[in-house]
């Protein structure tokens, strides 16, 4: 059942993903991409990731994709019409690709952990006998180990917000 | 037939081909910025997966968790930053196409 959903959400993932490449209208590529990060929250919830698959779809999905297409509707894009491809490029991005992919295939079958499995999970916390309490554990890593990274990722973000006000204004001087 | 940790290193490591050959195909810079995207969130999935293979006293090593939920963050400042540079861009150009900007080209 679970192989059943990888393979499908899988598929779902990198078949929308390729038409986010290959679509020539940016809006239609901008809703792609929903589609395949929220297959993406889907194999993060097939790995126990719970927490991630909400922030995924909450943050990628949801306002990240928002602000994309509201820059592409902003700047009223419309698709592109065709110009002459250089064939150069295409054949040398093609090529390099399918050498990445390739030698991933390559590394991958060679890897000692090949045929293990995902070791299973101790399910019997108190709080939530029979269930995995992802959030609680997340929360608690987040405010006791990485309680330094996450006060600077604040900073960063109001950086950020500063600098897209600044960025926006009507004259760069 | 059960779920191996290269499955999932597969689909990621494919979902990063497709956004490479993204970047390297497209020459609108908004799609560029998107299969940008694609790849962070290739290497999130590969993260994800290591994490709950690594199991620590039955529970999934969060640290890798950790580090997806901070890319995601700053993933997300980026865009936003990024985002407003492309409108400065387009303000000045009145272009989102690579070929259209070389300025800099030598």
């Amino acid at each position: 059942m679970t192989a059943i959903l990888f393979w499908l959400f899988s598929a779902l993932m990198l078949g929308f993903a390729c038409a986010v490449v290959f679509n020539r209208n940016p809006v239609a590529s901008a809703l792609s991409l929903v589609v395949s990060f929220i297959g993406l929250a889907a194999l993060f919830v097939l790995l126990n990731a719970y927490f991630l698959a909400v922030i995924q779809v909450l943050v990628y999905a949801g306002a990240v994709m928002v602000l994309f297409l509201f820059i592409i509707m902003l700047l009223d894009l419309r698709a592109e019409e065709r110009r002459k491809f250089n064939t150069v490029v295409v054949a040398g991005g093609m090529i390099v690709a399918a050498m990445f992919v390739a030698e991933l295939y390559a590394v991958i079958e060679q890897l000692p952990f090949r045929v293990r499995t995902f070791p299973p999970l101790r399910l019997d916390t108190a709080l939530n006998p029979g269930t995995l309490n992802d959030v609680q554990n997340v929360g608690r890593l987040l405010f006791s180990g990485y309680n330094l990274p996450f006060q600077v990722v604040g900073v960063l973000l109001l950086v950020a917000t500063i600098g897209v006000v600044v960025l926006s204004k009507k004259e760069l001087k | 037939m059960e779920l191996t940790l290269d499955d999932y290193l597969l689909v990621s490591g494919l979902l990063f081909a497709i956004g490479f050959a993204g970047v390297l195909l497209r020459r609108n810079i908004i799609i560029i910025f998107m299969c940008l995207e694609m790849m962070l969130n290739a290497a999130n999935l590969s993260l994800v997966a290591f994490s709950r293979f690594n199991v620590q006293n039955g529970l999934p090593n969060y640290n890798g968790q950790m580090l997806v939920f901070f890319i995601i963050t700053v993933a997300a400042a980026e865009v936003a930053v990024g985002l407003a540079v492309i409108v400065a861009l387009y303000r000045s150009r009145q272009t989102t196409h690579v070929e259209d900007i070389s300025s800099l080209k030598f």
